[in-house]
């Protein structure tokens, strides 16, 4: 137990004589969870619209008045005919464009009928159709509005509560993949690439004819990164709690045991790329490139997973920070105990396992 | 020239030198295109429902049925008590509640009016939106069908209507992988170049190989771009494979001139390495460079544009997106690709792109020392 005191002493000198990397890691998820609660949101809102209005009547007037009014759009010009439309689109700073007939309030007042074009860049899908139905609501609204609500005979009303996030905020959806994301590639790299660094450098060598047993060797790497993280995992609660006012509704315990495993978690698996590789440059490519994308992508914080054809679904099992954001999102914001989650824990408690048995027994007590 | 022409042999065989982590460089970024496309689906269909029917009438089943038969909604509970849906919400087996209540029937046809509850869960708050607004489309849409069931309208409708008709541009199937693929192409470019440069300069540093190139008569310039253009060469390589990869896998033709996209790709890539190289000149080891490019990567990435619309961040964030290279290829690609702008529409974002590559490599030279 000295040596391994010894050992572990030893990581974290090598840690705190680069100022910077430890700048680097502690500040960085601060940073990260800053901006990222801010600044993402799926919603979409100030989108620019283009309007070719001929008719230019007290109706059509108002009804603009009515779109530029809401935060999902900004009038940005006016158009006088539709050949324009495809080049404003191809400058690509134009979302949608509306496009009222010659005689807009006449036809309304005699014909009780009038049209209304929106045309949307579907370049992206998502925006064109939230665009297009945000649009109809509006132009549905006023004309409700024309007619003076008159009660309809037989009316269901429905009446609505928004669960948990009433306020439709972004960071209640964001805060948990963020911090699924930021720890575990921080500690899978952070491990991957520290053991890999003394196999490059010739030192590991010496550590492995130490008296110690080697897999001790190996696992005083992983325990400075777990203390760095617990440091981390603290600022970001913190952060959430305090700056992005998202709450933590279930038992703080609980979401700090959890995010210690999933930390345990990303610590083995970084284990287990350093015992596959031999130089710095693939541990970063594996752990960096090759996770990334995959966790932003498969753990459900940007996409939904019940959408994705079955094989994707299949492959999102694998992906631990999956695991982690649901549980994130039970205990953090739903509020829920551990009856709801314990199969999720299960899960990371396995993979963790499978992890450290896989990096045991590919571990090489000699080097080549 | 002559001494450019050796640095590139050399630095050509180091890179053929680890044909695994050569292999690495191919393989996971045509991997990731060819599997991650499939992820990205924003559309929302299969919204888990949880109906509480208190009534039990025809109309409340006939209502049910009609949210069933839609398409988007996915029956999984049927329950008489609140609790009881609640909990699946817990246990995220639903997404909506719908509660109709005891005399649902009785008040609409007595009382002409009634009501529905519905709850959401709004934790992500887009789906959440999207789902309660399709039910209560569709709940509209029943609403109509009664009332015609009960009124005779006279021929000449005498309510004020407005008709919208939509028509949607470039994209009009709607397929989101046309939009994806050539975004994550983009990301995929981003992060391999600045990976590859980021530690190339430092990983010489750390052995101490860079003492041998800084005792020759070697210039700093030279020195850079030999260390640049491999990459390029390679980066290049990548970006072609995956075009073919995004005509073949997922039939993206893009709409405007191919040759527009690679004189922005090759721009771009000299701006994406000099800005590993940039990095690689600051850091002391190789770790500190990859915790710096992970830094910026995260946010190049979830900053850019890709995956949240830039237009709905608040006005600080977007002014990082300016400074964010990544934006602009990923704005540029999908015009080409989807929209066919040309050279002239996209020349806004083509200098910018120029100025940074040369204001990151110019720093990248000045800032590599020859004497420590």
């Amino acid at each position: 137990m000295k040596q391994f005191i010894a050992f572990v002493k030893k990581e974290f000198h090598h840690i705190f004589r680069d100022k910077r990397t430890m700048f680097i890691l502690l500040g960085m998820p601060v940073v990260q969870i800053i901006i990222f609660g801010f600044a993402l949101t799926n919603e979409v809102k100030n989108s620019r619209v283009a309007i070719l209005d001929p008719s230019k009547d007290a109706a059509t007037t108002s009804l603009i008045a009515q779109i530029e009014a809401s935060r999902y759009f900004e009038v940005d010009q006016y158009i006088h005919s539709t050949n324009e439309i495809e080049t404003i689109f191809r400058k690509g700073k134009i979302k949608l464009a509306i496009i009222f007939p010659s005689h807009f309030r006449e036809d309304l007042q005699h014909f009780n009928k009038a049209q209304v074009q929106l045309i949307a860049d579907a370049s992206d899908p998502n925006v064109a159709n939230t665009l297009t139905s945000y649009a109809s609501a509006i132009i549905m609204d006023y004309q409700n509005r024309i007619t003076n609500d008159r009660k309809l005979p037989y009316t269901i009303n429905t009446e609505m509560r928004m669960l948990y996030n009433p306020e439709l905020k972004g960071a209640y959806n964001f805060v948990p993949g963020v911090m699924a994301m930021v720890l575990l590639l921080v500690c899978t790299m952070m491990t991957a690439i520290t053991i890999v660094k003394e196999k490059e450098m010739g030192t590991m060598e010496i550590m492995l004819v130490s008296p110690m047993k080697p897999l001790k060797v190996v696992l005083a790497k992983a325990v400075p990164y777990l203390l760095l993280s617990s440091v981390n995992i603290a600022s970001i609660l913190l952060l959430s709690v305090f700056v992005l006012e998202v709450p933590i509704n279930g038992s703080l315990t609980l979401l700090v045991a959890e995010s210690l495993l999933f930390t345990l978690v990303s610590l083995a698996l970084g284990l287990l790329i350093s015992t596959k590789v031999d130089s710095q440059q693939t541990a970063l490519f594996i752990s960096l490139v090759g996770l990334l994308l995959p966790t932003v992508m498969l753990s459900g914080f940007m996409f939904p997973i019940e959408n994705m054809p079955l094989p994707l679904q299949v492959v999102s099992n694998a992906v631990p920070a999956k695991w982690y954001y649901t549980i994130v999102r039970s205990v953090m914001i739903k509020g829920t105990g551990f009856q709801a989650v314990w199969k999720e824990t299960l899960i990371l408690a396995g993979m963790l396992f499978f992890f450290l048995g896989l990096a045991i027994k590919n571990f090489k007590i000699r080097l080549a | 020239m002559r001494t450019l022409k050796f640095l590139l042999q050399k630095e050509f065989r180091q890179i053929f030198r680890d044909p695994s982590i050569l292999r690495l460089i191919f393989i996971m970024p045509v991997i990731q295109l060819i599997m991650l496309p499939f992820a990205a689906d924003y559309e929302i269909k299969n919204i888990k429902l949880a109906v509480i029917d208190h009534d039990h009438s025809s109309y409340s089943r006939s209502l049910v049925t009609k949210i069933t038969s839609s398409g988007y909604f996915i029956l999984t509970d049927y329950t008489g008590s609140f609790n009881q849906a609640f909990e699946k919400i817990e246990q995220d087996k639903a997404d909506l509640i719908l509660e109709i209540p005891a005399s649902f029937e009785k008040d609409l046809v007595k009382e002409s009016e009634s009501k529905i509850f519905m709850a959401v869960n709004a934790i992500n708050g887009v789906k959440a939106g999207l789902g309660s607004s399709y039910l209560r489309s569709i709940i509209q849409e029943y609403n109509k069908e009664v009332r015609t069931e009960w009124i005779q309208f006279p021929r000449f409708n005498p309510e004020t209507n407005i008709e919208v008709v939509y028509s949607n541009w470039f994209n009009s199937s709607m397929n989101y992988k046309v939009f994806m693929v050539p975004g994550i192409l983009v990301l995929l470019l981003t992060m391999v170049g600045a990976n590859l440069t980021a530690i190339n300069i430092v990983k010489e540093k750390e052995i101490g190989t860079i003492e041998q190139i800084n005792v020759t008569p070697v210039r700093k310039f030279h020195f850079i771009l030999g260390k640049l253009i491999p990459f390029w060469v390679l980066g290049l390589l990548i970006f072609s494979i995956g075009l073919g990869i995004a005509r073949l896998f997922y039939g993206i033709i893009p709409a405007g001139n191919i040759l527009t996209i690679y004189l922005f790709a090759a721009v771009y890539l000299f701006a994406v390495l000099g800005l590993g190289l940039l990095i690689s000149t600051y850091a002391d080891n190789q770790q500190q460079a990859m915790l710096i490019s992970f830094f910026l990567m995260m946010i190049f990435i979830l900053l850019g544009g890709l995956y949240t619309s830039i237009d709905s961040m608040p006005g600080w964030a977007q002014a990082i997106t300016k400074a964010n290279p990544v934006s602009y290829f990923i704005e540029v690609i999908r015009m080409v690709v989807l929209k066919g702008s040309s050279l002239a529409d996209i020349k806004y974002q083509l200098l910018t792109i120029l100025g940074f590559a040369i204001v990151l490599n110019g720093w990248a030279v000045v800032n590599y020392h020859k004497r420590s």
